[in-house]
């Protein structure tokens, strides 16, 4: 266990040290830009005091590596500092005390986001799984080529088409869920899953299309070992070799599948979201970088990073843990 | 509801096992039906319920009930597409069976229905984007006088169309058809040139980092793998947005800013297979055999490195260029990726978008956006066919 | 004579590829008795494997069986249902893969996949079998039987779980098991130790079994009849004795006849001789790992010294190092009395085209995007300096000498060759530099025999005519003794013992020299149980060769 372990550790400071390079390469980026900040959020009008006064508030006086690790040391708090919108707002009524921070605007919709992933999820992983290897038990037949034009495809499409498609059939024509997921606090949780569910089914189509062709290749490759050959020839049945012989090989991965695809559904949120008006986080980001609200672009940023990073980081590691060679050193 | 769906499925393993005992009997036990599994007897009943669904949906669409058939509607063209497709990928292949050269004849011989579908697609998509110009109506950015701006697509007077524009007008008064066709040679256009530099960058440093190694290879894998640790839609849009501050400062337009965005985050996924396929020939034989014989480092990458890169690097343009597309369109559809006044397909979508809630009264209405979404998936779906069977190809020949 | 166990009659076999169904084994008869062994023998595509998982009625993705019948002890096993073949599988009929590591479930300890076929079949509940495994690994004479079971498949060496596959065989008490080149991955002193644990446990239990495998000296020593197939056609079929004394047709003939090739002696090197290459005092490491430790030893001209030794011996590195690839950490190389520099980028143009290679894989040493006239033409003009109709001529007299036509192949692709073709390309680009020193790295392992065979004449011509010197790295002491002059002997980085080849086949030797030469399987059918005799049965395991 001792060298697993050890690997595990390594994996676990690479991840970190990863993520603390990302956050450098976002912060950078946003400082980037040209101007400042206290000239963006109050426009051109602005007098020379209060710039500086916004200037001294958000710290925009300290040298560039003080800020960074300010905003870090924030972060690491769950502070993303405060929202350019809000303290514009705040700016024109002249209180401070109306200023919505980022972590505040941001956690409910987190939750949100994590709510859909949630469904997604639990559609997509059982649904893929199970045809994968279907198709793989299964290959060449006329089921794995209608799954191989019908996966490719749903691959294909952007987003929004498919969203498009099921807001047509499961929408408009046949009014079974609402196209607009206007989800608010304190909602049933029945209702908040009807609401929810076209965005969750258009991005279990993208993903499941992903997980089951994944699955699907990662089965034929062991069925093809020469030990399930060997199984075979010792006159196991079929049920047997599947769940004694490859079961204990497919799961690492599988399990490593399920999280790089699990991964890949941050990207698609975000456009699933703005066509559903589903209030999570994608949204928020998009509207953003709409108004150009750096703090909170950046937040998300740092949000959607984390998770990638973190998701890669566990189908790494499960690879790790399944494998025999590891757990069972010499 | 659940314990209907769980009678539907219980009554299908009885017509299942009805099936295989049926079979088993009239045919004498033969071994295909004696050793048939039960999933598989499952899963031609299945076929069959379905199969039978889709005829039977197909002639609701066809109901002189107007109700009725709008309902079906999309179904009706759904399955008619299908069917004109295959048979025009079918003639297509025959065609270029009969005509052609050598070698084109003997790549059609061996290509599968799918993947003749999308060098047919590919093709018309290439004239689409060439000749926009001549096959349009009407120019992308004209907005035509004494014309009505929002007219709806369809062309039915009694609905508020124009049969002169068949998809309508947009809400400032421009040709949608038009619009749509030079859609092809922006959207297309775009995408590939971003693909070609992502290609030039990431290939260039791939390839480099593979021959020498070293620790040239050790900062650039690394300043890759961080790139990479981004999720590739949300840096864009960091980027984008602080090139949409960049842009008017400098007087360069946006889209210029998006493609050199798109095509570096692009080129890191192009370095990790350049590099990966570099790093597979440069331990051959052969590679060692040219160094013995003190080649220089150009021939070796020239003449020794990349002839034999060029099918996996194929393959991976095809993939790329379907990222690149989708990235573009999502960029587009969210309103930071191509700028007005150039016709785009994902800023179509998002505009034309609600013309999707006409459909139960006015199903053609509803086609102008499915029909700039659908352009996007048709092209990305024929390219990945292609390259299915590309990488098919390849394997096959390795075994 | 009583009805026999496996009748196979007029078996035909398809292969799919490209979509359409190719011939494998065309018509081929094959009987067999009660607790007799088949040795089924071939080259490379005669469709030995194919053959004898169709005696299990068994076939591999892509394969079918198109005609003919397969009869099991009264029952056809092409008309079975998959219940009763499941049933005889592992039960009745056993098999042994050619890869243990690859044929044990990397998930499963050892003694967990061997109980598996008796439990399920029924035959033992599991502590008896498992004890009964425990019996099976003495009886083939693993360490610590009673405890490597309890391991894990990449716990244990290849050689012993080839021995821990045959147990598992073994496990139902089978009446035929079907051994698939069990052997070929094994170095020469493992080997032995395996085949004698085979032969032992199949006479003990009076299995039956089919024997595969290409090496013709190994089924001489296990099977009491051998079979010889050609391109899916048998050629022909006999008791072991007579096949070897006197086989009847032409291609079983040469095949035996590849054993007798043997270069003439060559006159002493007179002393005070310049060496044309020499090593001396080398030592060369990977990162950290030390892998060459003080090696010297001379090439003269126009001579051929092989270098001998397992895997893991040094002796690739050794030719790395003549070539510079990988500069030694002390020592020197000299040609022709002069020091060459370590590293390859520092040597000139002119001592890099005195020195070069044949390798043993032709395909990966060959571009497969250039044509043969290209892959040929670019020594000749790289070094020489010729273009146009010069080098086209001198690349034809190139090809002539390695005896292919040049109209024919000019513009062929190496993928449009085969595997002999291939390396006479490969020994051609090496001739184009006009060297005077080639290092041949084991050019005819990946060969079938006969095609070997053609190679060392070839090559040996060439030293004729050219007066080229070879340095000969192989593991088959078979080759060295078709082509070598001198032999130098490796093992884990040293050299053991070195000198003309006729002394080194001639006892006394050093205590390795003797293990590796005697491991090697002679066309006597009784060479192993003489060894074994003189080597007592005792000391043929794991001590004996003290490396593992």
């Amino acid at each position: 266990m001792h060298t697993v372990l050890k690997i595990i550790l390594q994996r676990l400071a690479l991840g970190l040290i990863t993520l603390l390079i990302v956050s450098v390469v976002i912060f950078v980026a946003v400082n980037m830009l040209p101007g400042d900040f206290a000239q963006a959020i109050l426009g051109q009008g602005a007098t020379e005091e209060s710039v500086a006064a916004i200037r001294r508030d958000l710290g925009l006086d300290q040298p560039l590596v003080t800020r960074y690790f300010g905003w870090l040391a924030g972060v690491v708090q769950g502070d993303f500092g405060s929202s350019f919108a809000s303290a514009n707002a705040a700016s024109f009524s002249g209180t401070s005390s109306g200023v919505t921070t980022v972590a505040q605007q941001i956690a409910p919709r987190f939750a949100n986001t994590m709510f859909l992933a949630a469904v997604t999820a639990a559609f997509a992983v059982p649904l893929a799984v199970g045809l994968g290897v279907l198709a793989a038990l299964y290959r060449n037949s006329v089921f794995d080529r209608a799954a191989n034009i019908f996966t490719l495809t749903s691959i294909s499409s952007p987003e929004f088409f498919l969203a498009y498609v099921l807001i047509l059939f499961l929408a408009v024509l046949n009014p079974i869920f609402p196209s607009l997921s206007n989800i608010y606090d304190g909602m049933a949780f029945s209702e908040r899953l009807n609401k929810s569910m076209l965005p969750a089914l258009v991005l279990t189509l993208v993903v499941t299309a992903h997980m089951m062709r994944m699955t699907r290749a990662a089965i034929i490759n062991l069925l093809a070992s020469p030990y399930i050959e060997m199984a075979r020839l010792k006159g196991m049945s079929p049920m047997r070799v599947i769940v004694k012989h490859a079961l204990p090989n497919a799961l690492a991965p599988i399990i490593n599948v399920v999280a790089l695809n699990l991964a890949y559904l941050i990207t698609g949120v975000v456009v699933v979201e703005v066509v559903f008006v589903y209030p999570g986080i994608g949204q928020l980001f998009v509207d953003s970088v709409k108004t150009r609200d750096i703090p909170v672009v950046q937040a998300c940023c740092m949000i959607f990073a984390a998770a990638y990073i973190l998701l890669n980081l566990t189908a790494d590691i499960m690879s790790i843990l399944s494998n025999p060679r590891l757990r069972h050193p010499k | 509801m659940i314990l209907w769906i769980v009678a539907t499925l219980v009554g299908m393993g009885a017509l299942a096992w009805t099936f295989r005992f049926a079979g088993q009997q009239v045919t004498g036990q033969t071994p295909k039906f004696r050793d048939m599994p039960f999933g598989v007897a499952y899963g031609y009943i299945v076929a069959v319920l379905v199969l039978g669904w889709l005829v039977w949906a197909y002639i609701q669409g066809r109901s002189s009930d107007p109700a009725i058939a709008n309902k079906f509607f999309f179904l009706r063209i759904g399955i008619e597409g299908f069917i004109i497709f295959a048979i025009a990928a079918w003639l297509f292949r025959t065609a270029g069976r009969a005509v052609g050269t050598v070698w084109s004849r003997k790549m059609f011989r061996d290509m599968p229905l799918t993947a003749s579908f999308g060098v047919m697609i590919i093709l018309i998509y290439a004239i689409l984007a060439i000749f926009a110009g001549l096959l349009a109506p009407y120019g992308q950015e004209q907005i035509i006088p004494g014309v009505a701006a929002n007219i709806t697509p369809g062309g039915d007077p009694a609905l508020g169309g124009n049969p002169d524009f068949p998809l309508g007008t947009d809400q400032i008064g421009r040709d949608i058809l038009s619009r749509l066709i030079y859609g092809a040679q922006n959207t297309v256009g775009i995408a590939f040139a971003t693909t070609l530099l992502a290609f030039f960058l990431g290939g260039t440093f791939g390839f480099l980092a593979a021959t020498f190694g070293g620790w040239l290879d050790q900062i650039l894998s690394r300043l890759v793998d961080v790139l990479m640790a981004i999720p590739s839609l949300i840096f864009a849009l960091l980027l984008m947005t602080i090139a949409s501050v960049w842009a008017p400062q400098l007087g360069i337009p946006l889209t210029v800013f998006m493609v050199l965005i798109i095509a570096v985050i692009d080129s890191t996924r192009v370095f990790r297979l350049s590099r990966a396929v570099g790093q597979n020939i440069v331990v051959m034989d052969y590679i060692e055999a040219a160094k013995l014989r003190g080649e220089g480092f150009g021939y070796i990458i020239f003449k020794e490195i990349l002839p034999n890169a060029t099918a996996p690097l194929l393959a991976e343009f095809g993939l790329r260029f379907c990222f690149v597309f989708l990235t573009i369109a999502a960029l587009s559809f969210l309103g930071v990726g191509i700028q007005p006044p150039l016709a785009d397909w994902g800023t179509m979508v998002r505009d034309l978008g609600g013309f999707v809630n006409y459909a139960q009264f006015a199903p053609l209405a509803a086609t102008a956006p499915l029909l700039a979404a659908g352009a996007i998936a048709l092209l990305t779906v024929a390219v990945n066919f292609v390259v299915d069977w590309m990488l098919y190809k390849s394997s096959g020949l390795k075994e | 004579m009583t009805e026999p166990l496996l009748k196979m009659r007029g078996v035909e076999i398809e292969g799919r590829s490209d979509e359409t169904w190719n011939p494998i084994i065309n018509g081929v008869d094959l009987t067999l008795q009660r607790g007799e062994v088949l040795g089924l023998i071939g080259e490379s595509g005669a469709g030995k494997s194919t053959m004898g998982l169709a005696a299990m009625g068994y076939t591999r993705d892509g394969v079918r069986i198109s005609g003919g019948s397969v009869e099991f002890d009264g029952i056809d096993l092409l008309t079975a249902s998959a219940a009763v073949k499941r049933d005889l599988l592992g039960k009745r009929i056993a098999y042994v893969a050619q890869s243990a590591a690859a044929s044990f479930n990397p998930a499963h300890r050892l003694i967990d996949q061997h109980v598996e076929a008796p439990m399920q079949h029924g035959v033992m509940d599991r502590s008896e079998s498992e004890e009964d495994g425990m019996e099976l690994y003495r009886k083939l004479r693993l360490p610590n039987p009673d405890e490597i079971g309890f391991r894990y498949p990449h716990q244990v060496s290849g050689g012993q779980l080839q021995r821990a596959m045959t147990a598992m065989a073994m496990s139902c008490r089978p009446d035929l098991i079907i051994f698939d080149e069990p052997t070929t991955a094994l170095d020469v002193t493992t080997q032995i130790e395996v085949l004698s644990a085979i032969r032992d446990i199949v006479t003990q239990f009076r299995t039956a079994a089919i024997y595969i495998t290409h090496d013709l000296a190994v089924v001489a020593q296990m099977s009491d009849r051998i079979k010889v197939l050609l391109k899916g056609d048998e050629v022909e079929t006999s008791d072991t004795r007579t096949m070897l004394d006197a086989p009847t047709q032409e291609y079983t003939k040469s095949l035996w006849a590849v054993r007798s090739f043997e270069r003439p002696k060559k006159p002493a090197i007179a002393t005070g001789a310049v060496p044309l290459v020499s090593i001396k005092n080398v030592d060369a490491s990977y990162g950290t790992a030390k892998v060459l430790h003080d090696v010297s030893f001379d090439m003269h001209a126009g001579r051929t010294v092989a270098v001998v030794g397992e895997s893991g011996s040094g002796k690739s590195t050794t030719a790395r190092c003549i070539t510079g690839l990988l500069p030694p950490t002390a020592g020197q190389i000299l040609l022709e009395g002069e020091t060459l520099p370590a590293n390859y980028k520092k040597r000139s143009k002119d001592q890099l085209r005195q020195v070069q290679m044949i390798y043993q894989m032709a395909d990966t040493a060959l571009n497969p995007r250039m044509s043969i006239g290209q892959i040929i033409a670019r020594p000749v003009q790289f070094y020489l300096g010729l273009t146009g109709a010069e080098k086209r001529k001198r690349v034809d007299q190139l090809l002539e000498q390695i005896e292919l036509e040049p109209t024919e192949y000019y513009n062929r692709l190496p993928s449009e060759l085969s595997g002999g073709q291939k390396q006479r390309i490969g020994i051609a680009r090496a001739l184009a530099a006009e060297p005077k020193f080639i290092i041949c790295d084991e050019v005819t392992s990946a060969l079938d025999q006969l095609v070997a065979e053609g190679i060392l004449r070839l090559l040996a011509d060439l030293q004729d005519d050219l007066g080229l010197t070879y340095m000969f790295i192989t593991h088959d002491l078979a080759t060295v003794r078709a082509i070598a002059d001198e032999v130098v002997v490796m093992k884990d980085g040293r050299v053991v013992e070195q000198g003309p080849k006729a002394e080194m086949f001639k006892p006394p030797h050093h205590a390795y020299t003797d293990l590796l030469l005697s491991s090697v399987p002679e066309m006597d059918p009784d060479w192993l149980t003489n060894l074994l005799e003189e080597r007592g049965v005792d000391n043929i395991g794991d001590a004996a060769v003290g490396k593992m």
